[in-house]
């Protein structure tokens, strides 16, 4: 018990790296969550109704904001959970650096993580997940844990921080985050004409970006400006400022080869390529969990949360 | 004292698999080893060849109450294969199929038993590989990169095991079988797939493995760097990453390392040198010639001795090759090595480097260290003798010495070998006990019976459920 006391302590720290601090707002944070009765973590409310709304009556807590330090040699980036999207850019852009989300900008980085969906990018950079790699979050007790380590590699202990992103809060409350960054591309492009997505995906070498709407493609090169230019060459499409529209209020998760189904659907959809996101106008319901997933995962919520207090009405396990 | 093999137990296993569950002593002996210096013993020794077996085997174990401990090639480095707690050891070597290519998904459905190499070799012409690549990666098997969630020298670029794996076949302690994670992009609940990953055989045995594919990149430039001055070297390191770039691979050797592998492989690597980069660009070729122009920019302010490009692919295998067979090469100095494995800051290496080899010579050891200098992996090899007496007390004291001097610069246990038996008890260095207390209700979902692969990772202290008593048994090396 020693240890945690002391680890908890603000300011206090186990080694000689900052980033073994515990700031302060944590600690305010843990202290908002405390141990009884239910609550809410609000973010930006940019993807509010995923998972299902909170309950009525619940009392709504925020995570601390703030970059805390960002260390462009090591490309990592620490900031609180309640820091937006916007900012956490904005910060990382005064070093030629991005974490690349591409989620509403006033999203906050912890409710983007809560709610696990990767931005429009993931072909190139993969799902926001592999970007995170250490989580302190606050458990149903109000104490705090932490998981995953400040280095950009690490497998020290199990991989919480992976269990953490797309579980909305129902397991903690994320309150601080280090993430990975990766350099700004020299040039970012983005093209648009007609063709078979499927073909354009194979005679790409690793595009940021392929969306199909069953008529049109579009597509995203980045890179040094002479690659750009070569692999948008083989396409002859249509130089364009910026991505589609994307609908959304639903979104569908589909293996990637699937997509090509979606042809003969004459519904109002963007697709993702090689992910298998589409974003629709309807409401979508997940796919069904097997009967020993749900176990399992009914079974973490149980020990996690064993009240059921943390963010209560948000749903991934049918009850 | 071990615990006997109750004979309905051995009965049961050689009725299912024949001849394949084995516990004659010679061979038991052997299963009891891995690549880490540590020993266990099984009490048996499975060898199934397919999921329902596994399955069986697993159900078995549960009945008689009999821990299991799942092996893939046994090449990890922190004992995670090593049995102890007397338990049933399920071998996959012979699970080494690769089941689908599906390559519209990008994806191939694999055993545990296949070998990490294979995969990309057979996958070679179909344009595609498996990007992790551990420096064992001829012998080690894709079931025990899942179960330590192993890294390589192009993990720099692309990400460890956990990047590339999109669903896993499980064999749960309880004897259920079910898939974690699914081949769409956002699978339903919670991510038990990447939960899975790196936990070390502690929460069930993987029996299939749904690996992504990675384009094979069309352009490749390996350069070779070599500096009178290690700290110059690291600080090229640093130097790279901060102008923006991220080669696939960023490796470092010292002046020990050099020299030793080029007794061993002869690749023209330059023995006067104090330290040498390896550096990899791959991608479209303007970005390569790109990244080389910088390489021979920051090298050339960091005062670089040559920097030597590889003229061919017969020479970029060659300069690889020196750097893949580094730990097997230290056997000309030293007929035994302690190898570790941390993870510090970039900016933090010099400082670190510098620190270890005080710590060899307080310890009278010879230290040597090849590593993913790119991503600030560590990994120091003690050189010794293990029939000097009481060397291998010195050898840990100085591990011990590197892993705190390492988290003390900001770094953690591991990068890529795991924690296994190894390191568990170093695991309150870097985490607090309510943060390993939760880490054990975690795992306890999966085994309550706490059967999977017992006494690894997490401390026995943290562990409630842990039945085989607080320490590790005697017999047990650690």
């Amino acid at each position: 018990m020693q240890r945690f006391i002391w680890a908890a302590r603000p300011g206090r720290r186990v080694g000689v790296n900052t980033q073994h601090f515990i700031e302060e707002p944590i600690l305010q944070f843990a202290s908002d969550v405390g141990s009884v009765g239910p609550v809410t973590v609000v973010g930006g409310r940019t993807q509010w109704a995923v998972g299902g709304l909170p309950l009525l009556g619940s009392r709504e807590v925020r995570a601390p904001a703030g970059v805390w330090s960002h260390e462009p040699e090591e490309m990592t980036v620490r900031c609180g959970a309640g820091t937006s999207i916007r900012e956490l850019n904005e910060k990382c852009a005064q070093f030629g650096q991005m974490v690349p989300f591409d989620l509403n900008p006033e999203a906050t980085v912890g409710g983007a993580l809560a709610v696990g969906r990767s931005g429009f990018r993931r072909l190139r950079y993969g799902p926001i997940r592999d970007f995170v790699l250490r989580i302190r979050h606050i458990d149903h007790s109000g104490l705090l844990v932490t998981s995953g380590g400040p280095t950009v590699k690490n497998v020290s202990g199990y991989d919480l921080c992976r269990l953490l992103v797309g579980s909305l809060g129902k397991l903690g409350c994320i309150a601080e985050v280090i993430l990975r960054c990766l350099p700004i591309p020299e040039t970012t492009l983005w093209l648009t004409g007609t063709g078979d997505p499927f073909k354009i995906y194979n005679q790409l070498y690793r595009p940021s970006s392929i969306l199909w709407n069953g008529d049109q493609v579009w597509v995203c090169l980045e890179g040094v400006k002479s690659d750009v230019e070569s692999q948008a060459a083989l396409l002859g499409f249509e130089e364009v400022s910026s991505p589609p529209s994307f609908p959304t209020r639903g979104r569908m998760s589909l293996e990637p080869k699937a997509l090509r189904g979606l042809a003969d659907d004459s519904k109002d959809w963007l697709a993702e390529i090689g992910v298998g996101v589409v974003h629709c106008a309807e409401m979508q319901t997940p796919a069904p969990l097997s009967d020993a997933n749900q176990i399992l995962m009914s079974d973490l919520e149980r020990r996690l949360d064993p009240t059921g207090r943390l963010n209560p009405g948000r749903e991934l396990v049918a009850t | 004292m071990p615990r006997p093999v109750e004979k309905p137990l051995l009965d049961e296993l050689q009725t299912l698999l024949g001849d394949r569950a084995r516990n004659e002593d010679f061979e038991l002996g052997l299963y009891g080893k891995d690549g880490s210096v540590l020993e266990g013993r099984p009490a048996i020794l499975c060898l199934p060849v397919n999921s329902e077996e596994v399955q069986r085997i697993v159900a078995i174990c549960r009945k008689y109450k009999r821990p299991f401990t799942a092996r893939g090639s046994g090449t990890g480095l922190a004992g995670g294969a090593i049995p102890v707690g007397d338990p049933v050891v399920i071998a996959t070597a012979k699970m080494n199929k690769i089941i689908e290519v599906d390559l519209d998904n990008r994806i191939a459905w694999v055993e545990p038993g296949v070998l990490n190499l294979d995969l990309s070799t057979q996958l070679k012409p179909l344009g595609f590989h498996f990007a992790p690549d551990p420096s064992s990666q001829q012998v080690c098997s894709i079931g025990g990169n899942v179960a330590n969630n192993s890294g390589g020298p192009h993990c720099l670029a692309y990400g460890v095991t956990s990047a590339h794996v999109a669903a896993i076949e499980v064999v749960l302690p309880d004897g259920t079988v079910t898939v974690l994670g699914d081949l769409s992009a956002e699978p339903s609940g919670y991510d038990l797939r990447g939960l899975f990953i790196g936990s070390e055989g502690t929460m069930g045995v993987a029996t299939k493995i749904a690996v992504r594919l990675t384009q094979n990149p069309p352009e490749v430039r390996t350069l070779l760097l070599d500096f009178a001055d290690v700290r110059d070297g690291a600080a090229t390191v640093s130097a790279i990453i901060a102008q923006g770039l991220i080669p696939a691979a960023l490796e470092m050797m010292d002046h020990r390392a050099i020299e030793v592998v080029e007794a061993f492989v002869n690749a023209g690597y330059p023995t006067e040198a104090d330290a040498v980069l390896l550096v990899e660009l791959d991608g479209l070729p303007g970005g390569v010639e790109n990244g080389v122009d910088i390489v021979r920019r920051v090298a050339e302010a960091h005062d670089v001795g040559t920097v030597r490009l590889a003229a061919d692919e017969a020479e970029r295998a060659l300069l690889w090759k020196g750097r893949k067979n580094a730990f097997g090469a230290v056997a000309r100095i030293k007929p035994d090595y302690y190898l570790h494995d941390t993870v510090v800051p970039r900016g933090k290496l010099v400082e670190v480097l510098e620190k270890i080899y005080r710590i060899a010579d307080v310890h009278n050891l010879i230290a040597i260290n090849v590593f993913h200098a790119g991503d600030g992996n560590l990994h120091p090899i003690l050189a010794y003798d293990s029939r000097e007496p009481g060397v291998l007390e010195r050898v840990h004291a100085a591990g011990r010495a590197i892993i705190t001097a390492s988290i003390e610069a900001g770094g953690v246990l591991s990068g890529e070998h795991g924690i296994g038996l190894e390191k568990r008890d170093y695991m309150g260095m870097l985490f607090s006990e309510h943060d390993m207390a939760t880490q054990d209700l975690i795992r306890e979902a999966f085994d309550p019976e706490g059967l999977a692969n017992p006494l690894k990772v997490l401390p026995s202290g943290s562990r409630c459920s842990d039945s085989f008593g607080q320490h590790v048994p005697e017999g047990a090396w650690v």
